[in-house]
């Protein structure tokens, strides 16, 4: 078999399960066309070739001895903010350029215990703070739909690499959108699990009552697979939920007659792009003639405070989070001085990038004596609104669909000076985190060849109808089958 | 809301975050910018509200006081910058 890199992981599960394919030989395909996409997309920071093989070995001596679970010898990728064991995790930031961590995230523990196969770790924005990852200290990634526009971000290496078949999925992390945003930008699918349903443990911290571990798949079912395995309480994160784990497999039944779809105004922006509306009009049609209620006049009009009351809190969570970067316990360490407090400041000067630093002098600031009442309060305030309107809104709607962005992917270079703009390439996804609910996009039309993504966004904890709905959409068109140019 | 270079300086020593006297430049005038876009929640009336820290309501997650092992010592060390005997080695704090 020639193409196997192009399999879903429920096709390579079934090959592997009737031994047609060897993990070994999936491994082996899937690095080959990881090696020759890299030389366009540049998705991947780290390629960690004979431990993914080694790991194939593992996979196809289980898989003999009739222990094949799902993930059970595919090759995934990680994005690289979750820690793993002996190979390096840098967060694309210098500060982490040559850190390797002496234990598993959690996600990944549990992808080793089903024998999964990782293929190495995904370029992102540094610490994940960004939209199209430019951020990236090491080099930008490129958009496999057009290789002059960003793939999005922050989790844009394990998206474009879905879409270009480096590997048969990835795990992302979402803060404000990093997950669907560059989903949608790429053409793949992209779940933000609802707070507290996937252990953070080991996830590199940016804005931890707003972060989650994902997948990233190339189509809905693949989807639910990684949620099974990633899902679950953790007794290392106190803020992961002990809530019950359903086979989020068994929800995809294609039917969604009855459910009520709220479309909430406020998501049309005045800035969104006339062909993402096109797209979504004709999406929100499909979902009506596959027989949902669809309520165009549903309104949550604090959406447009959510911007600001997250670029609050995220910065300011992440001022506390990244002081750990002092150069003492690991990472870039500044050595030219005997002066405690001159080492500690040259060490963050010269180890995080731009958009690290701003966000770091936003946090604080909103922190600060005199600021934190009006800033940081203010913001937690607002946000218990935006909570209790989402809380209001799920009373009358199953589940509520918006764009996952308001534009296609925009070119490289486009945005980098300009923070503010760049902040709102995230105003559809980021009021879900300030929430904690879960979201999903999925792929929903061209424009001009240029992808659009729909965002289904769910109650607390029910994923299974934001993937069942996505399943049914999916089911019912054919944007997930068609692969870039490339 | 405009921010003085002196006010720049000032957050960045907080942050101990060492900064160019061109970033100083870039992130009064940038910070400013965001600043202002903030100004928009002094419209939302949130007298008598309580806050919000994080989105789900698990309080007080408590576990056994147990003893377990830890991750060996050479393993922690092994991402040090310098390290002595067995420990993190730092600067002076006090002189």
């Amino acid at each position: 078999m020639n193409d196997l890199h192009q399999l879903t992981i429920n096709q390579a599960h079934q090959l592997l399960k009737e031994k047609k394919i060897s993990s070994v030989e999936l491994t082996k395909a899937s690095l080959a066309h990881l090696a020759k996409m890299e030389e366009k997309i540049r998705a991947c920071v780290t390629i960690s070739k004979d431990a993914a093989l080694d790991q194939a070995k593992e996979a196809d001596k289980a898989i003999s001895s009739g222990k094949i679970k799902p993930l059970t010898g595919i090759p995934s990728l990680i994005k690289d903010v979750m820690c793993t064991r002996g190979i390096k995790t840098t967060c694309s930031s210098k500060i982490l350029e040559n850190f390797v961590p002496p234990y598993d995230a959690t996600v990944i523990e549990k992808l080793k215990a089903d024998k999964a196969v990782i293929l190495g770790k995904t370029n992102m924005d540094e610490f994940a703070m960004g939209s199209s990852t430019e951020n990236s200290a090491f080099f930008p990634t490129r958009n496999p739909w057009d290789l002059d526009r960003v793939p999005g971000g922050s989790s844009g290496g394990s998206a474009a690499a879905v879409a270009t078949d480096e590997a048969i999925y990835a795990l992302g992390s979402d803060t404000g959108g990093s997950i669907r945003q560059p989903a949608g930008f790429c053409s793949v699918v992209g779940l933000k699990p609802t707070y507290g349903r996937v252990s953070r443990f080991g996830l590199v911290a940016f804005a931890s009552s707003l972060d989650q571990i994902g997948p990233i798949t190339k189509n809905v079912a693949d989807c639910a697979l990684v949620l099974n395995v990633i899902a679950g309480h953790d007794p290392r994160d106190s803020t992961s939920a002990p809530h019950p784990v359903p086979d989020y497999a068994k929800s995809l039944t294609p039917d969604i007659k009855k459910l009520r779809l709220g479309i909430p105004k406020e998501y049309f922006v005045d800035g969104m792009q006339k062909e993402v509306r096109a797209s979504m009009e004709a999406a929100i049609k499909k979902l009506k003639e596959l027989g949902a209620k669809v309520d165009r006049d549903a309104s949550l009009p604090l959406t447009k405070y959510a911007l600001a009351v997250y670029y609050i809190i995220a910065p300011s969570e992440a001022s506390a989070n990244l002081a750990r970067y002092d150069g003492v316990k690991y990472g870039f360490s500044y050595q030219d001085t005997n002066n405690m407090w001159e080492a500690m400041e040259k060490t963050k000067q010269f180890g995080f990038g731009s958009e690290v630093k701003r966000r770091i002098m936003l946090g604080t600031y909103a922190l600060s004596t005199g600021y934190y009442d009006a800033y940081y309060l203010k913001a937690q305030k607002v946000r218990t609104l935006i909570r209790r309107e989402f809380d209001q809104a799920f009373q009358k709607y199953d589940a509520l669909v918006t764009p996952t962005s308001p534009t296609v992917p925009f070119k490289l270079g486009e945005k980098v000076d300009d923070p503010v703009q760049m902040y709102l390439s995230d105003v559809c996804t980021l009021p879900i985190n300030i929430a904690g609910l879960p979201a999903i996009s999925i792929p929903a039309g061209f424009a001009d060849g240029l992808p659009v993504g729909m965002q289904i966004i769910g109650k607390p904890f029910d994923e299974e109808t934001i993937l069942r709905i996505a399943f049914a959409y999916e089911q019912a068109t054919d944007w997930h089958t068609r692969k870039p140019p490339i | 809301m405009k921010l003085s270079r002196e006010e720049v300086k000032h957050i960045a020593l907080l942050a101990r975050l060492g900064l160019s006297e061109d970033e100083v430049e870039k992130f009064r005038i940038q910070l400013s910018n965001i600043l202002e876009n903030f100004d928009i929640l002094k419209q939302v009336d949130t007298t008598d509200l309580p806050p919000t820290a994080q989105s789900i309501t698990l309080q007080n997650v408590l576990r056994p006081d147990e003893a377990k092992p830890s991750y060996p010592v050479e393993d922690i060390l092994a991402n040090a910058p310098r390290q002595d005997s067995n420990c993190f080695k730092t600067r002076a704090v006090l002189e």
